[in-house]
């Protein structure tokens, strides 16, 4: 009889609580290595289209990005409907891309100046126009290297929309 | 008789499973890269300077309109066809003179048709009312086109695809960029670029009334 009591006795054992720092300290380090910050509050649409021919783009140091697509909701009264181009995270006119793309050069490392690539992130519905004045600009500023920046996909598929 | 409690689970080998999970997620998520299609802009050409003339059967030429629609060599072509278009016109391989004479290309030799690759220039020209989605479904499928005729002919060279050794190129280790064997594969590359060299030119864009 005295064998059964044994087991019943005594109150349940709290949970140990040690290890849960080691929980929380992991899933911190998790979040920390797979957050992508979003350097650049968009202000206008920016749906890219598809392409299958793509290249991977070299390391974020090295990129310079710039935005293409017409003006949010919230900025059509300030910046109208048609598009516009984002640099860094102000809306800015076709003359300020020469300045901004120097500044940026300039900010970097004396290795990476040389394969410096423009990212263009242009929504699939904008005109081509706008892209073109900002790929003279370019020119000018001897920022050769860009890359039309897309979802890997079929780009047959998006024309059908 | 004594009351015992239960004996405490041992929590010391928690860190280590924490520790474990946290490494494999380390190895095991990869930071979203952006991709695109690359492409070269031409430097700006001081004024004085007239560009180069191109014989016309040399030149590829594609127009974009406002409404999206594609004229090819003066024809209208759908944009599935493009890519096919662009393969016979750059592997034409017409030239006859002995320094236009294409040992490689497998096309129909059309004297019409472009001499040699590496002469061939695709002309791309597109309305200023063009669609970026259309811009960019036609250069992805010219591209292609040049994509398609690399892997030939590294495949016939070296028994690979261009783009898997393109691919192999990448993934190689930032520390071993010295070693013979990636000298060895950027030569390969540098050898089948050189046969199909990507001539691909964007004039400015006109709007015609």
């Amino acid at each position: 009889m005295s064998k059964f009591k044994k087991k019943k006795s005594g109150e349940l054992p709290a949970v140990s609580t040690a290890s849960l720092p080691d929980i929380v300290f992991m899933l911190l380090f998790f979040f920390m290595v797979a957050t992508v910050m979003r350097d650049d509050e968009l202000q206008i649409e920016n749906r890219l289209p598809q392409a299958n021919q793509v290249e991977k783009l070299a390391e974020k140091k090295k990129i310079v990005t710039i935005y293409i697509g017409k003006p949010n909701p919230n900025f059509i009264k300030q910046f109208g409907i048609s598009e516009v181009i984002q640099l860094g995270d102000k809306i800015s006119p076709v003359s300020d891309v020469q300045t901004f793309v120097n500044t940026k050069r300039n900010a970097m490392d004396e290795d990476d100046k040389d394969s410096m690539t423009v990212s263009l992130k242009v929504d699939q519905n904008s005109q081509v126009g706008i892209l073109t004045d900002v790929k003279q600009e370019l020119r000018e500023a001897m920022a050769l290297k860009i890359s039309y920046t897309s979802i890997e996909g079929d780009p047959l598929k998006n024309l059908k929309k | 008789m004594a009351r015992r409690s239960a004996p405490e689970v041992n929590a010391g080998s928690m860190a280590d499973i924490a520790f474990l999970l946290l490494i494999f997620f380390l190895v095991t998520t990869t930071i979203e890269v952006d991709s695109g299609i690359a492409s070269k802009l031409p430097p700006p050409l001081p004024e004085d300077v007239k560009p180069p003339l191109i014989k016309e059967k040399n030149i590829f030429q594609v127009v974009v309109n406002a409404e999206n629609r594609l004229l090819v060599e003066d024809k209208d072509m759908e944009i599935g066809k493009l890519t096919d278009a662009a393969v016979k016109f750059l592997d034409n391989g017409g030239g006859t003179d002995p320094r236009d004479v294409c040992s490689y290309c497998r096309g129909e030799k059309n004297p019409e048709s472009s001499d040699n690759p590496k002469k061939a220039v695709i002309s791309l020209v597109n309305d200023r009312q063009t669609s970026y989605k259309m811009y960019v479904a036609v250069t992805n499928e010219l591209v292609r086109a040049y994509a398609i005729l690399r892997d030939r002919e590294a495949k016939r060279l070296y028994n690979e695809t261009y783009q898997s050794m393109t691919k192999r190129s990448d993934d190689w280790p930032a520390d071993e960029k010295e070693s013979p064997e990636y000298l060895e594969l950027q030569n390969k590359l540098e050898k089948v670029r050189e046969l199909f060299p990507r001539n691909l030119s964007e004039a400015e864009p006109q709007n015609r009334e």
